[in-house]
């Protein structure tokens, strides 16, 4: 059977469905985000207590001391849906398959500053544990967090992070001439050397959190700020302008990229929290002071390793950035 | 340089995934995972845990980015040139609007189930396979409601899916099924899903809805379904291997294991009614009958699948044997009761014809002929009598899988089948011995189920008195998204759009 389009005169009867409709006011058709996000969590008539927390509803608004009027309202500018998510990160992947691919081809590693390459080792490898940590606490938000929108979020910031942590792998293994031993070294330098041990203690600390609000304002926005603009930012400008390792961008394109990407949607998050109330910037602003002084004493020795003589400065500017653009959401975020 | 050494794919993916977990000291990892432990499930080992699929998260991307390209364009084109009006027959939005109120749902569900999961196994192995089946089944939900939208456009019964979904009596039995699993521990959790459920069972899901689909013109779940696929297939191995992990881990975890194989048999088969309902009676185009498909699906391949776990201790799950008993009516006698209470549904009941009367002959036998053909024959009399036959007060329901009490006894199609049990001194019903016993394994998590029926009869429906008002409470309109199908709305449009199409004529195929 074949239709004829001009013949058929097929209105439809309705725009959207009825909980888009309500929420995007009359003659507004839904995107294909506010579809697949808004309205989608189940809101009432939940059947059993979970037999692994019987205090609590299996979705509650109480597991966080965020308010919200409605938690379809946290979200992502991204317009992230499962489809352009995966397109993006498929783009993503392919281009950077193929910077790797030509640094292997053409040995772009080889003249590599034998010192700059153990600095960046040394720096690097530890990180896919805290990309791993990161990955822990979003699935923590994915599970417990309330309203589809931001928990849809966290959970593809979950499977970015497990990227990440392997894309660090990967980075390391090219360095490291394919040497699984790098790895054992650097879960070693994780698990024993002294300055990792502020890091993982707080990564470790980020663990046992379980204010799902609260872990995101941690790990989304602090510690992801701290670990990225050090590593990927300052110390990578460092690399190339001192150590002439102009490869590197190369090599963390995907990381840089998806971080630009990240950042934005965490910040709207947050934004949009604290416009909500005032209790909720209050609160917010607790927060970011109780972790963020801790954020900065466990990444000190971890800016001593990427800076040996200028840490204290560039510590600085880590907090800075931070407080700036706590500012920008409409919060303090002093490091106190 | 040295040159690098390469590295084989299995060794790759190991380096890349495995090490990256590590045994945490400033905080104890039982506080780090504190829900992995309390279903008594012993894991000696969790190095043991063979990755289902060395899928590294840069593999990942480029397969599903490739599917969810094919898959969008096919959706684009399918709105773009009013796909709707392929389908067979209007009759048969019945089985998508089911899907949309119940089954779609259930993938949002099960999205975030996994991310429970995946939070909660202490092996990063096992987090990682829960944490990708997670993503997966967000895609799933999203890909149907951007599927669906367009139907919604132009049929009843679908604009309050989500206001439904929440709150209609007969959609509480895919949510309870569902909250069941995710309201356990994370052990359970994944055997029910994985393994019961998509392992075993998901052909049973599967072939009837997609088949269903493309048989009847329906390209957009025909698509999503198809490319969804090859994700089932991971769930299918991670259901698998997930138990045969346990079994393998110590020996007391067999008889844990056996109890919930038990149960979530009994529970999928239960909500698989629904299913087999909707491929014998709301597909216009017949695929195969739920008889023949419980004949393949399970006395054939699942049967077969049991006693491959035989040597792990493992026997065949309880009452499996009722439910082939119940093979030949189970369909009818649900359909009888949908039609019945089609006031408070979201969807439109009918009366099969000749044609499909003829095909329920052939496929059930005497059993159809005697016991339920002239039951539906009775229905259609009173219907051109202009009496249509509504049971206006909704049905006493089950209080584990929350189906109507209607169904019968295992030994004899004649007479209703109720069990009773009780609980700190509270009398309850249910449907079937299979029900009873989950009932009585874990009474203080059954008695807290919300029963709507009983909602309604306590006023929490928005203080409903009667079945119109109930159906007002969920946002139906009745006699548009609910009842009879002959002159309703979502029948006269399909009639309207199809005499304005010249091109449809009998021969044009
Ligand atoms: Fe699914
Ligand atoms: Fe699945
Ligand atoms: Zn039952």
């Amino acid at each position: 059977m074949t239709i004829d389009l001009k013949t058929a005169s097929v209105k439809p009867l309705r725009r959207t469905f009825d909980h888009l409709a309500e929420k995007l006011g009359p003659d507004k058709n839904p995107t294909r985000y506010q579809e697949a996000t808004w309205g989608l969590q189940p809101a009432t008539n939940f059947h059993y207590r979970p037999t692994w927390d019987p205090t609590r509803e299996l979705y509650d608004r109480e597991r966080t001391a965020i308010v919200m009027d409605d938690f379809d309202d946290l979200v992502d500018p991204r317009q992230y849906y499962y489809g352009t998510w995966t397109i993006q990160r498929g783009k993503q992947q392919d281009s950077q398959e193929k910077n790797f691919d030509l640094v292997e081809k053409h040995g772009l590693l080889n003249g590599l500053d034998t010192n700059w390459k153990q600095r960046i080792l040394a720096l690097l490898i530890p990180l896919r544990h805290v990309a791993w940590g990161a990955n822990t606490n979003n699935s923590f938000i994915a599970a417990y967090g309330y309203g589809a929108p931001v928990t849809s979020a966290c959970t593809m910031h979950m499977m970015d992070h497990l990227g990440v942590a392997q894309y660090i792998t990967r980075i390391g293994l090219l360095l490291g001439n394919n040497d699984p031993e790098i790895l054992d070294i650097a879960k070693e330098a994780w698990m024993n050397e002294p300055q990792w041990q502020g890091l993982r203690e707080l990564v470790e600390l980020t663990m046992v959190t379980d204010d799902w609000c609260e872990l995101f304002v941690v790990q989304n926005f602090l510690l992801d700020s701290y670990v990225h603009d050090l590593v990927f930012e300052r110390f990578q400008a460092a690399a190339i302008e001192q150590g002439g390792v102009t490869i590197l961008p190369m090599l963390t394109e995907f990381i840089n990229e998806w971080r630009r990407e990240s950042s934005r949607w965490v910040d709207a998050v947050l934004k949009r929290a604290a416009a909500e109330s005032t209790e909720n910037t209050a609160q917010l602003n607790v927060w970011i002071e109780t972790w963020h002084p801790r954020v900065r004493d466990a990444m000190r020795p971890v800016a001593e390793l990427a800076f040996p003589t200028q840490a204290a400065r560039e510590l600085a500017a880590l907090g800075e950035a931070v407080s700036t653009r706590s500012a920008k959401l409409g919060l303090h975020g002093e490091a106190l | 340089m040295a040159k690098a050494r390469k590295l084989g794919l299995k060794e790759r993916y190991a380096l890349l995934t495995r090490g990256l977990d590590w045994e945490t000291t400033y905080q104890p990892m039982d506080k780090v995972f504190p829900y992995d432990t309390y279903e008594g499930i012993k894991i000696v080992d969790w190095d043991k845990w063979e990755d289902p699929f060395r899928l590294t998260m840069d593999a990942y991307w480029k397969y599903q980015s490739e599917k969810e390209r094919k898959l969008y364009a096919i959706l684009d084109a399918f709105q773009q040139n009013n796909g709707h009006l392929n389908i067979s027959d209007a009759r048969y939005m019945s089985a998508v609007k089911i899907w949309l109120q119940g089954i779609t749902p259930l993938e949002y569900a099960a999205h975030r189930g996994f991310a429970h999961a995946g939070r909660s196994f202490r092996g990063a192995g096992a987090r990682v396979a829960c944490q990708m089946q997670s993503i997966d089944e967000l895609r799933h939900a999203q890909t149907q409601l951007h599927a669906f939208s367009h139907y919604n456009k132009y049929f009843s019964g679908m604009h309050n899916f989500a206001h439904m979904r929440d709150r209609a009596w007969y959609l509480s039995i895919p949510k309870s099924f569902f909250e069941d699993a995710m309201s356990a521990g994370p052990f359970e959790f994944v055997t029910s899903i994985s393994f019961a459920f998509e392992y075993v069972l998901t052909n049973l899901l599967f072939m009837p809805f997609v088949s269903g689909a493309a048989f009847n013109g329906d390209m957009a779940t025909t698509t999503f379904g198809f490319s969804a696929q090859s994700d089932e297939s991971r769930h299918m191995t991670l259901g698998l291997e997930v138990v045969k992990f346990m079994l393998e881990q110590h020996e007391d975890n067999v008889p844990i294991v056996q109890a919930w194989l038990d149960k979530w048999f009994w529970r999928g088969y239960r909500l698989l009614g629904l299913v087999g309902t909707m491929m014998d009676y709301m597909l216009p185009k017949k695929v195969m009958s739920w008889k023949e498909a419980w004949e393949m699906y399970w006395e054939e391949n699942g049967i077969a699948l049991f006693n491959d776990l035989a040597r792990y201790g493992i026997r065949l799950p309880k009452h499996h044997e009722v439910a082939t008993k119940e093979k030949g009516r189970l369909t009818h006698e649900l359909w009888a009761t949908l039609y019945q209470y089609g006031n408070a549904l979201g969807l439109h009941t009918w009366v099969p014809e000749d044609e499909e009367l003829d095909w329920f002959s052939e496929k059930y036998g005497e059993q159809f002929d005697t016991m339920y053909k002239p039951r539906l024959l009775y229905f259609r009399e009173l219907e051109e009598k202009g009496e249509r036959f509504y049971n206006n007060r909704l049905p006493m329901v089950c209080q584990v899988c929350q189906i109507p009490i209607f169904y019968t006894e295992p030994d004899d199609p004649q007479s209703q089948c109720v069990r009773i049990v009780e609980s700190k001194d509270t009398k309850h019903h249910c449907c079937s011995d299979g029900c009873a016993d989950i009932f009585n394994r874990e009474p203080e998590k059954y008695v807290q189920a919300l029963i709507p029926p009983q909602q309604v009869y306590r006023g929490e429906a928005d203080g409903a008195r009667d079945i119109f008002e109930y159906a007002k409470y969920l946002h139906l309109e009745s006699g548009v998204d609910t009842g009879e199908y002959r002159n309703s709305p979502d029948h006269k449009n399909w009639q309207a759009w199809h005499a304005a199409t010249p091109d449809n004529s009998d021969e044009a195929a």
